[in-house]
């Protein structure tokens, strides 16, 4: 059927969601429609930049785009806030509506008052990025400002206190270097599955080097299923104390490097402490039991947390003490936790204790670090409002603000937030409902229309929260605009693409750049937001700003976007993270405040004397292994025994592309669960169950499976949330079941502690 | 043009992603339910929770990615009452639409459930290698598709070669290949089990069967 189609034109798109790659796309075009849609066939050889292969999520696009759930009007909400129900009204209607109510909301409360929320549903386009919504809010003086991100909140700032870096990872195609690599929660095969990014250079590396691989992890990743020479299942939230077993045995058999500890770190036994400190706080004195607690964290002490045989435990900690060098890394699922913090600082150790790091086929700990070219973004102009809440705290910045205060919640800028949200710009964004915590809580404080007064949602679906939206406004897909795309975070070559538009927009869509200039004209700064460019005007303009960075790039924008897809090999060899300073301590000085790795941090000292937390938190000067509040309590009965963490799916980039019925079909939803608790609970694979906790209920089909460990469950995260009459979610989505309570330090979310209960449910009537 | 094709895949790296499911759907149009390619998941191992409340394990899991494999022997063909399942003189096997009845024969009769009937047509349809990719020496788009670059094609012979136990080896859950002599080769998973084993079972049935 293929051979006698005859195709108008090819042209390159891209795939935008937040998955770490940018997947370059051919679309074949067909009497005005996508017809087919192929990956970089641009070929490979050594040495070369390979190809960039889409993964099934770029690749079922065609699917997506047109999809009956897409936004073709602009839409205005009618009865009540949630209910779902809308009429289709003009652009010219909707953007009135929203310039009048962003006037009267900046002159009520103030910027302050104004809110882009925390959004990554189109990302890695340079003009159709959020970015344009912080340029209009800034031209008109700015909004509240967010830190952190829903990612990586807690291993940033774990990074952060520990090297004074937020990355420091090496590349992971320096694993040809490794002797062992260790990786705790680290799933490239599910987070960084496309064949530009990190699983295809873990598979070049395995193949060169043949090195032994072991997956710490809950459950059984495909990771673990296609690389690794062997799980070690662990209880979530557990990592910490892992590492105190391991470092117990690494202290008492005399495998650290001491030499390292003495002259590149802060606080590893008394000799390294900070001068001002009590005895008894340093790294070796918890460990070994001479701390506070008095606790020997023994690998019997490790195993009764993690779930993990002591004489295992034992055994890494020599592979882990003998092989040198190691590659230690942590994916984001540790961190992503209630003490995500600790997790994070605890992984770090491994390498720190034996002196793995700033060395090819070491690490840091951290994730596998980048590689990239500094491509440049469209200017959004200064923020003049200097307040952050982190991104996480937003329902409170609705519902609580008074409470706010940097000490209890991480405020930035400000002691105390002034000045509630009341406004909201929502683009690309399943974060009002969907995507954070608790869904039925973050219902309850949407739906009062006298706090946050006026939410504005962009977007290409009918999404979960497109349906708390007052306007909502049909953007255009990627098939329907042009753009410029660089290569994304999860990738070690440089790249760009140039995006061509496909197809005429669908419906009434619009692009991000033409909504913001058309509530720029109503709000009088047209001109200063525009710069006198249309949409495809500011692609060629950045286009030629890249060719700043790459002068070899064609001098006509025409010439270049017939080439489409350009590339660049990582140059020489892998990056090593911390390398100078490894080398030259003194002279390279890393950016924390004694210059050195702060096993013992005595900013987090300061903070742990001076932060107000909530009974049950801590936060400690070294990387402790806390108990939390999502720990289940095993000494009593208890109504929801299980844990339950919420895996990345290869269905669909966090809620991203979760309507396509062929990734649907490929990998539907379903709730992974052991064998021992399934029986234990009369269910069967494939049977509906019922998982439930304090904040909701949620149905959904059962995988049972041995590759998850007994007494943990995992609900992939991002299943789109469809409340059922009885307002029982009918699709698995695990933000039923999360809590709004951040973590510690960070602020961050910590959607893999939860505790529920799982019990079979009856069919569907 | 190749004289005899076949599919080869690294099963050590095959994770399991399903691209090539994807990419095979959106080049052929297919329909819900009609899965030209299908990736079985393939685990197995038992759990034992020890006196002090940590377990220990031996689970073990791998993916195959699996289309019509072209078989040398193809039993769909014999099992065609109509003679529109036919091969061609490069061993690839095709249904023609002027001829089948829809009948299901072949589907019940090949054991990799290769041929998939097709609801609104009332035909089987099934994967023809995209033979005029291959024509006009392009690959086919699952090969081309695959991310990890598990998945591969080439000459029957220098594929059998290439892998050093050769097809003898393939692994459960896949038939014996004395059955149909599939034009497919498989670099085993370090966990492969034999097709007689007991151990494990398929772990995604709601993915790979008619819907």
């Amino acid at each position: 059927m293929n051979a006698a189609q005859v195709f108008d034109k090819v042209v390159w798109s891209t795939c935008n969601v937040n998955c770490g790659s940018r997947c370059p796309l051919r679309l074949f075009v067909k009497e005005g429609k996508v017809v087919r849609v192929e990956p970089d066939n641009t070929g490979e050889e050594p040495g070369g930049p390979h190809e960039i292969r889409a993964c099934l999520r770029g690749r079922g696009l065609r699917r997506w785009v047109y999809s009956k759930e897409r936004l073709l009007h602009p839409l205005k909400r009618v009865g009540k806030r949630g209910e779902g129900h809308f009429e289709r009204i003009s652009w010219n209607r909707a953007l009135d509506t929203i310039a009048a109510q962003l006037s009267r909301i900046l002159e009520q409360y103030g910027n302050e008052a104004v809110f882009r929320i925390y959004g990554t549903g189109n990302l890695g386009g340079v003009v159709s990025s959020r970015d344009q919504l912080d340029r209009l809010m800034n031209l008109l003086g700015g909004r509240l400002d967010l830190h952190n991100s829903y990612s990586t909140a807690q291993i940033t700032h774990a990074m952060l206190y520990t090297y004074g870096a937020k990355q420091t990872g090496n590349n992971i195609s320096d694993l040809v270097n490794s002797k062992l690599a260790v990786l705790f929660g680290n799933n490239p095969a599910e987070t960084r599955m496309s064949g530009g990014g990190t699983i295809r250079d873990l598979v070049v590396a395995k193949q060169k080097n043949g090195l032994r691989i072991i997956v710490i992890d809950p459950r059984h990743t495909d990771t673990a299923a296609g690389f690794a020479d062997e799980w070690i299942p662990i209880r979530p939230g557990a990592d910490a104390a892992l590492v105190g077993g391991l470092a117990h045995v690494l202290i008492t058999e005399g495998l650290v490097d001491q030499d390292f500890l003495n002259s590149h770190c802060l606080g590893y036994d008394q000799g390294t402490m900070p001068a001002d400190i009590p005895p008894g706080n340093s790294y070796k004195d918890y460990i070994l039991g001479d701390g506070p607690d008095r606790i020997s964290k023994t690998p019997a002490w490790a195993a009764g947390i993690t779930g993990i045989p002591a004489r295992r435990i034992t055994q890494l900690a020599r592979e882990i003490g003998t092989a040198k060098p190691a590659y230690i890394s942590q994916g984001w699922g540790p961190q992503r936790h209630a003490a995500g913090e600790q997790s994070a600082r605890a992984i770090c150790m491994l390498p720190i204790l034996t002196g793995n790091l700033g060395v090819p086929g070491g690490n840091s700990g951290d994730r596998e670090g980048p590689f990239g070219i500094a491509f440049p973004g469209i200017p959004v102009g200064e923020n003049p409002v200097k307040t952050s809440i982190p991104c996480f705290m937003w329902t409170k910045a609705i519902d609580d603000p008074d409470n706010l205060t940097a000490l209890n919640s991480g405020l930035l800028g400000k002691e105390r937030l002034e000045t509630p949200i009341k406004f909201i710009w929502s683009f690309a964004s399943n974060t009002l409902i969907n995507q954070h915590s608790d869904i039925n809580r973050t219902k309850d404080i949407l739906s009062d229309e006298k706090k946050c007064e006026m939410i504005v949602a962009i977007d290409n679906m009918m999404t979960a929260s497109g349906r708390f939206a007052d306007i909502l406004l049909p953007a255009t897909s990627s098939f329907e605009e042009s753009d410029l795309c660089y290569q994304s975070y999860g990738m070690e070559l440089g790249a760009l693409i140039l995006r061509q538009k496909a197809i005429e927009p669908l419906g009434e869509c619009r692009t991000l750049f033409d909504i913001c200039a058309q509530v720029a004209e109503r709000m009088g700064v047209a001109e200063e937001f525009t710069e006198g460019r249309s949409n495809d005007q500011w692609v060629e303009h950045m286009y030629h700003q890249c060719r700043r960075v790459k002068p070899e790039l064609p001098e006509d924008y025409r010439d270049a976007v017939k080439t489409g897809l350009f590339k660049w090999a990582r140059p020489g060899e892998p990056y090593v993270g911390l390398r100078k300073f490894r080398d030259d301590p003194v002279r390279h000085p890393l950016k924390t405040p004694s210059g050195k790795i702060e096993i013992f941090s005595p900013r987090l000292w300061h903070m742990a004397q001076t932060w107000e937390l909530p009974a049950g938190d801590v936060i400690t000067a070294l990387p402790e292994y806390h108990s939390t509040w999502g720990d289940p309590d095993v000494s009593q009965a208890t109504p929801y025994p299980l844990q339950c963490v919420g895996h990345h799916y290869k269905q669909r980039t966090h809620s991203s592309y979760a309507n396509n019925p062929w990734l649907e079909e490929a990998a539907p939803q379903m709730v992974w669960i052991n064998p021992l608790d399934a029986r234990q609970r009369g269910i069967s694979h494939g049977d509906r169950v019922r998982i439930f906790n304090q904040f909701g209920h949620t149905l959904v089909r059962a995988k049972v499976t041995p590759r998850i460990m007994p007494g943990v469950l995992s609900l992939p995260q991002g299943a789109w949330h469809h409340a059922g009459p009885d307002g029982v979610d009918q699709n698995g989505c695990i933000n039923v079941l999360t809590s709004q309570r951040p973590s510690p330090v960070a602020k961050g979310n910590p959607q893999h502690t939860n505790l529920v209960q799982a019990e079979k449910a009856g069919e569907e009537q | 043009m190749l004289k005899r094709p076949a599919f080869f895949l690294d099963a050590q790296i095959c994770t399991g992603c399903k691209t090539c499911m994807i990419a095979c759907k959106d080049k052929n149009n297919l329909p819900m339910g009609v899965r030209w390619r299908r990736v079985v998941e393939f685990a197995g191992g038992d759990w034992v929770r020890l006196e002090d409340g940590t377990f220990s394990q031996n689970v073990f899991a791998y993916y195959i990615s699996v289309s019509c494999n072209h078989c040398r022997d193809p039993i769909c063909v014999q099992a065609c009452p109509s003679t529109a399942m036919y091969q061609d003189g490069h061993g690839i096997v095709t249904v023609d639409p002027q001829k089948c009845l829809g009948c299901r024969y072949c589907e019940w009769a090949c054991p990799y459930s290769a041929p998939q009937f097709d609801q609104a047509l009332g035909q089987m349809t099934k994967c023809d290698f995209c033979r005029e990719e291959l024509e006009q020496g392009g690959l086919p788009t699952c090969v081309a598709a695959c991310p990890t670059r598990a998945l591969q094609f080439g000459e029957y012979d220098q594929l059998e070669q290439a892998v050093r136990h050769g097809f003898g080896l393939l692994m459960a859950p896949l038939p014996p290949p004395v059955l149909t002599e599939p034009n497919f080769i498989l670099a085993p998973h370090r966990d492969a089990k034999s097709e007689q084993t007991r151990t494990g079972a398929i772990c995604n049935p709601e993915e790979v069967k008619d819907a």
